[in-house]
């Protein structure tokens, strides 16, 4: 039985708590000066990968935990923090700051990393709180023909494969594939790790190898073109009355009285 | 009394569900910080609340050596009459004198940590500067004693009558009236609550200088009645600081308006001083104009554990010395405290190992590479030394809130079991622990302390803004116990006295420390202050029975 290599793309997005904002050209939503930090997501991925090893959930065991990020420059932080959690080296791919790259063109750049680090699952948030397009893990998947079990609330291994409990409405629902295969975290999966000192002193001496999308044969030319980025209507607020006759007289301008 | 929970969960702060969902998460537009109420809530706690759903004791009968002075008139239906006219609105007076209106008038009379209770059966909300003058010259001609009350989230009393004083409740008057973008100049109403005044000014890239755990529910005027510390005081300073000027109300009427805007104004006595901590002795403040700093961009917290309270000193020192221009708060939590906070919110700890001190430090500045880098060499250095033992970093902006609910939601938890003893202490740094410590010993000695019903107290813990050498020493109890109170009072306070520390570092005196003032006051000192009220409220009408 081969061990598991993992691969677990993570994404540097808006920080989640952050209300985010549309840019005055009203083409992209406003990131200078911005918090960022890693796809909440992604932080899951993490998370059951490093604890698949720790709890020795397959028999195997796991060989290596690689943690990939496509992004700008300033991606390298969100390896450090996977790198910190647990992951035992990265793989950056840099593109120009500003530019986005397609969960299509992702998809082809981590299928071609597969091929290349020998990974026999790929472990990605189920979508990134920035696009939400809630691909990548799809296309890698239909790229390899692989099987994907997506939006996992519980993996498990066994004697059969992988067991792989999914959220779906109205509650879950079981699947199990060999290896190798595609699993997107969903938010029930774990409670992500706070990065602990030691572990962060210890992430500063791991790898982190750099790769064009070029040199991995991917084009990242986009089939999609943003026309518009506009808030949602802001919700109309109820309004607060001090007391019967404030209440009464807002009914009566409200016409319902 | 089941009735009782609805008007307290007036005044609860939102709870947040952290339970999980399969839909992506997305922020609420006013998030509150994190409750640390347990979403599940096996004891029966009326949620958001302090303490058991218990009727609180009135002062009148914990302390039945306070005598109500029969100099202050009592209510009548005549008076109440004149304020229903004065005031108009139906909301603005709640009225327990002609009728009874016990439950509306409870969250009132009871403070926030249900160990004071008071007798009024009326409380006044006014809408205006001009309204509170009225009021207040209306009572002082009548020799009506009031309270004036903001938040009522005070931890010694001061905010809650004791007798049949009209409680002036601020609620109201809470616009912000004015903001200047370039020089940071806010002023604003003295009823605004503290979080909708910050969210105001971090829309604007700018910051209150003022944070505490209750800037949910507290309001300005309160703050500065107070002279609230709260945890940014190492990197914002005083209140008396950064207050550039105060509307306030004598006893007698008179509208004092010195709300100047002006950084530097250097025209006679600053008599604006008088007001911030006079804790409504002196008058009611109805309006504050402040200067408020640029909000960070880059903010970092670390959580560390470390193993003596020498190492927590020399964890400062170093932070101090290498964070120095951006650390923006250090403090410190013991154990026990932990413990606590686990026990009543049921959240996993950060750090796996248990550890007798932890401290939370957190950095605020404009360059968030410079900070991350000035950050890790700091905490590099502190691990390599082993000045601290483990710690943890948080990645985003959710853990951050999350780290400092371990030091933020500890008031709330301590209240769980039914009461807290609260100590508000100045030590000198050096041996700011070992009054925990020795008190500790003190209520073990005394068999009052441990896990079943018949003991009162739960534990004895510390924590604080190791920054500002100001220990919170609090003893959380399942009930208020006078044997309890005999083996605290007056040892704490002769303890502090012995070292020239301060009996009230930041929470004022209230009505729980009046009688200590001596402690930390010379004879000559509270003669000079005796003066100032009684030049300012000669017939004594404000906030009678408590300060001074």
């Amino acid at each position: 039985m081969s061990a598991l290599r993992i691969l677990v793309p993570v994404k540097r997005v808006i920080d989640y708590a952050v209300k985010p904002r549309v840019n005055k050209a009203q083409t992209a939503i406003e990131t200078a000066g911005v918090k960022h930090s890693m796809n909440p997501f992604d932080e899951l991925s993490i998370e059951e990968s490093v604890r698949i090893r720790e709890k020795k959930s397959y028999a195997g065991g796991v060989e290596e935990i690689i943690a990939l990020s496509i992004g700008p420059p300033k991606s390298v932080d969100v390896l450090r923090t996977a790198m910190a959690m647990g992951a035992d080296r990265s793989i950056f791919v840099e593109v120009k700051d500003g530019e986005e790259v397609e969960p299509l063109a992702v998809g082809k750049i981590i299928r071609r990393l597969v091929e290349k680090e020998k990974i026999n699952m790929v472990m990605c948030g189920k979508q990134s709180i920035d696009d939400d397009s809630g691909q990548t893990g799809q296309i890698v998947a239909g790229l390899m023909g692989w099987g994907a079990a997506t939006q996992a609330s519980k993996v498990s291994f066994g004697e059969g494969g992988v067991s792989v409990e999914k959220e779906v409405d109205g509650g879950t629902e079981t699947v199990r594939s060999q290896l190798p295969m595609v699993i997107t975290t969903d938010l029930r999966l774990n409670e992500p790790r706070y990065a602990s000192l030691p572990n962060i002193m210890k992430a500063k001496k791991k790898k982190i190898d750099k790769i064009t999308a070029e040199e991995l044969g991917v084009s990242l030319e986009k089939r999609l073109k943003t026309l518009k980025v506009i808030e949602p209507p802001p919700r109309k607020g109820g309004g607060k009355v001090e007391d019967v006759d404030g209440m009464i007289a807002k009914l009566k301008e409200l016409g319902a009285i | 009394m089941a009735s009782r929970s609805r008007p307290a969960l007036a005044l609860c702060r939102a709870r947040i569900y952290t339970a999980p969902s399969a839909r992506p998460l997305r922020p609420l537009s006013q998030i509150r910080w994190q409750s640390t109420a347990s979403s599940e809530d096996t004891e029966g706690v009326a949620k958001g609340t302090t303490g058991t759903s218990k009727t609180i004791k009135f002062t009148s009968e914990t302390y039945p050596e306070i005598k109500r002075d029969s100099k202050f008139a009592e209510i009548t239906e005549d008076h109440v009459k004149f304020f229903k006219e004065l005031l108009g609105k139906e909301a603005a007076v709640i009225d327990g004198v002609t009728k009874d209106a016990t439950d509306d008038i409870e969250p009132f009379n009871g403070d926030w940590m249900r160990k004071y209770r008071g007798h009024t059966k009326l409380v006044l909300k006014p809408g205006s500067t001009e309204e509170v003058s009225n009021i207040l010259k209306y009572c002082n001609d009548n020799m009506l004693a009031v309270v004036p009350q903001g938040g009522n989230t005070g931890l010694v009393g001061g905010s809650v009558p004791v007798f049949d004083e009209i409680v002036i409740n601020m609620s109201r008057i809470n616009q912000i009236r004015s903001f200047d973008e370039v020089s940071g100049t806010l002023v604003v109403d003295a009823g605004a609550i503290l979080e909708v005044v910050d969210g105001y000014l971090a829309e604007r890239g700018n910051i209150f200088p003022l944070d505490l755990g209750a800037k949910g529910s507290c309001q300005i005027g309160g703050n500065v009645a107070t002279n609230a510390g709260g945890l940014r005081l190492l990197r914002y300073g005083s209140l008396h600081g950064s207050v550039l000027g105060i509307e306030a109300v004598l006893p007698d009427g008179t509208i004092v308006d010195d709300l100047s805007k002006l950084r530097k104004n250097n025209t006679g006595y600053d008599l604006k001083q008088l007001f911030i901590g006079a804790e409504g002795t002196i008058g009611i403040i109805t309006g504050v104009s402040i200067l408020c700093p640029q909000r960070s961009k880059a903010i970092n917290v670390a959580f560390l554990g470390l193993e003596s309270y020498e190492k927590v000193q020399e964890a400062f020192k170093a932070a101090k010395g290498q964070l120095s221009e951006i650390l923006s708060a250090f403090e410190l939590m013991d154990n026990q405290s932990q413990n606590l906070v686990q026990q009543v919110t049921k959240n996993k700890r950060p750090l796996e190992s248990a550890h007798p001190f932890y401290c939370l430090i957190e950095t605020s500045g404009s360059n968030s590479e410079h900070d991350n880098e000035k950050l890790q060499s700091f905490l590099e250095d502190v691990m390599e030394k082993e000045i601290v033992s483990d710690g943890v970093v948080a990645e985003n902006e959710t853990q951050v809130r999350n780290l400092w609910g371990w030091r933020e939601g500890i008031p709330e938890s301590l209240g769980h079991w039914g009461g807290v003893y609260k100590y508000d202490l100045s030590i000198p740094i050096s041996e700011l622990y070992s009054l925990v410590e020795e008190t500790r010993e003190k209520i073990t000695k005394a068999g009052l302390i441990g896990d079943t019903d018949e003991h009162p107290v739960v534990d004895v813990v510390g924590y604080g803004h190791m920054g500002d050498s100001n220990l919170h020493l609090n003893v959380a109890t399942r009930r208020y116990d006078k044997n309890v109170e005999k083996e605290l009072e007056p040892f704490v306070y002769e303890w502090i006295s012995k070292r020239s520390g301060s009996i009230s570092a930041e929470h004022g005196l209230g009505l729980a420390k009046k009688a200590y003032i001596g402690h930390s006051r010379s004879d000559t000192m509270i003669a000079l202050m005796k003066q100032i009220k009684k030049l300012y409220d000669p017939n004594g009408i404000m906030n009678p029975y408590k300060y001074i």
